[in-house]
């Protein structure tokens, strides 16, 4: 027997929309019965996915759509992000270094550290012109 | 969702950013501006305190990472304040407690100010 539930939600590519993803996420995750700590991960890491897209695929284009999908299976989530702007390749990443950061100036490169540190597994492909984006969370 | 704002006061000379709701990508830049502000009028004892904020992002860490250099340059620091555990954690994860001065209350910072200088 198949349990999954899936929920879907498609936003235009832009910051303003970020805070209606967190709400998206969050929702579903309480009434899956994840714990606030774990929805705090999980907000934060597609909050992150999201940003990544909106500036690095998309590079702020807000005609541009961005899909987030939802899995619930069993004690598991799994979150699933499209988009079909320039690939991205999160494998390719280290632990930013914070002093050399600030010394430069620069800032970013916190975003693919963060979503691998908060969620259980994060893999990337890239497929018909599609980028996707999967990562999971077991319900601690 | 609470709309981010920010807040500013001064408090026994100090200049005290009061964030309020959630600090993200979209809303980081007013963040900038604030400190941006403060540095090109020379007020480079900061404290921001997080008291009222619930959520950040990385883009908004980006932003204590981009002018942490300036307000050191002229004598200043940025020191921050009141983070709840949710907001201290992800600080915490990207190694920000060992180059920011972090404490649970805004007058602990200030008394850092002050016997540092």
């Amino acid at each position: 027997m198949n349990n999954t539930v899936t929920y879907q939600k498609a936003i235009k590519a832009a910051t303003a929309n970020l805070a209606d993803v967190r709400l998206f996420v969050s929702k579903h995750a309480r009434e899956h019965g994840f714990s606030i700590e774990d929805i705090a991960d999980i907000q934060l890491a597609v909050d992150e996915a999201c940003t990544n897209i909106i500036k690095h695929a998309y590079k702020f284009d807000d005609s541009k759509k961005l899909t987030v999908e939802l899995e619930f299976d069993g004690d598991q989530l799994i979150i699933i992000l499209t988009d079909h702007g320039v690939g991205f390749d999160t494998g390719s990443y280290k632990k930013p270094d914070l002093k050399k950061q600030i010394e430069k100036k620069k800032r970013g490169g916190m975003g693919v550290f963060l979503m691998r540190n908060l969620m259980d597994e994060v893999t990337y492909s890239e497929k018909n012109n599609k980028n996707i984006l999967r990562m999971s969370k077991q319900r601690s | 969702m609470k709309t981010f704002k920010i807040e500013h006061r001064t408090n026994d000379g100090f200049e005290v950013l009061d964030l309020f709701g959630e600090l993200d990508a979209h809303t980081a830049s007013q963040l900038e501006e604030s400190l941006k502000n403060l540095i090109s009028n020379k007020k480079s004892n900061i404290i921001v305190n997080f008291r009222e904020l619930d959520y950040i992002a990385s883009a908004g860490l980006g932003v204590f990472m981009a002018y942490i250099e300036d307000v050191r340059t002229i004598g200043g620091d940025i020191k921050l304040s009141n983070m709840n555990d949710k907001v201290y954690n992800v600080f915490d994860l990207l190694g920000f407690p060992t180059l920011y001065d972090i404490f649970d209350d805004e007058r602990q910072a200030i008394s850092k100010f002050l016997s540092d200088s």
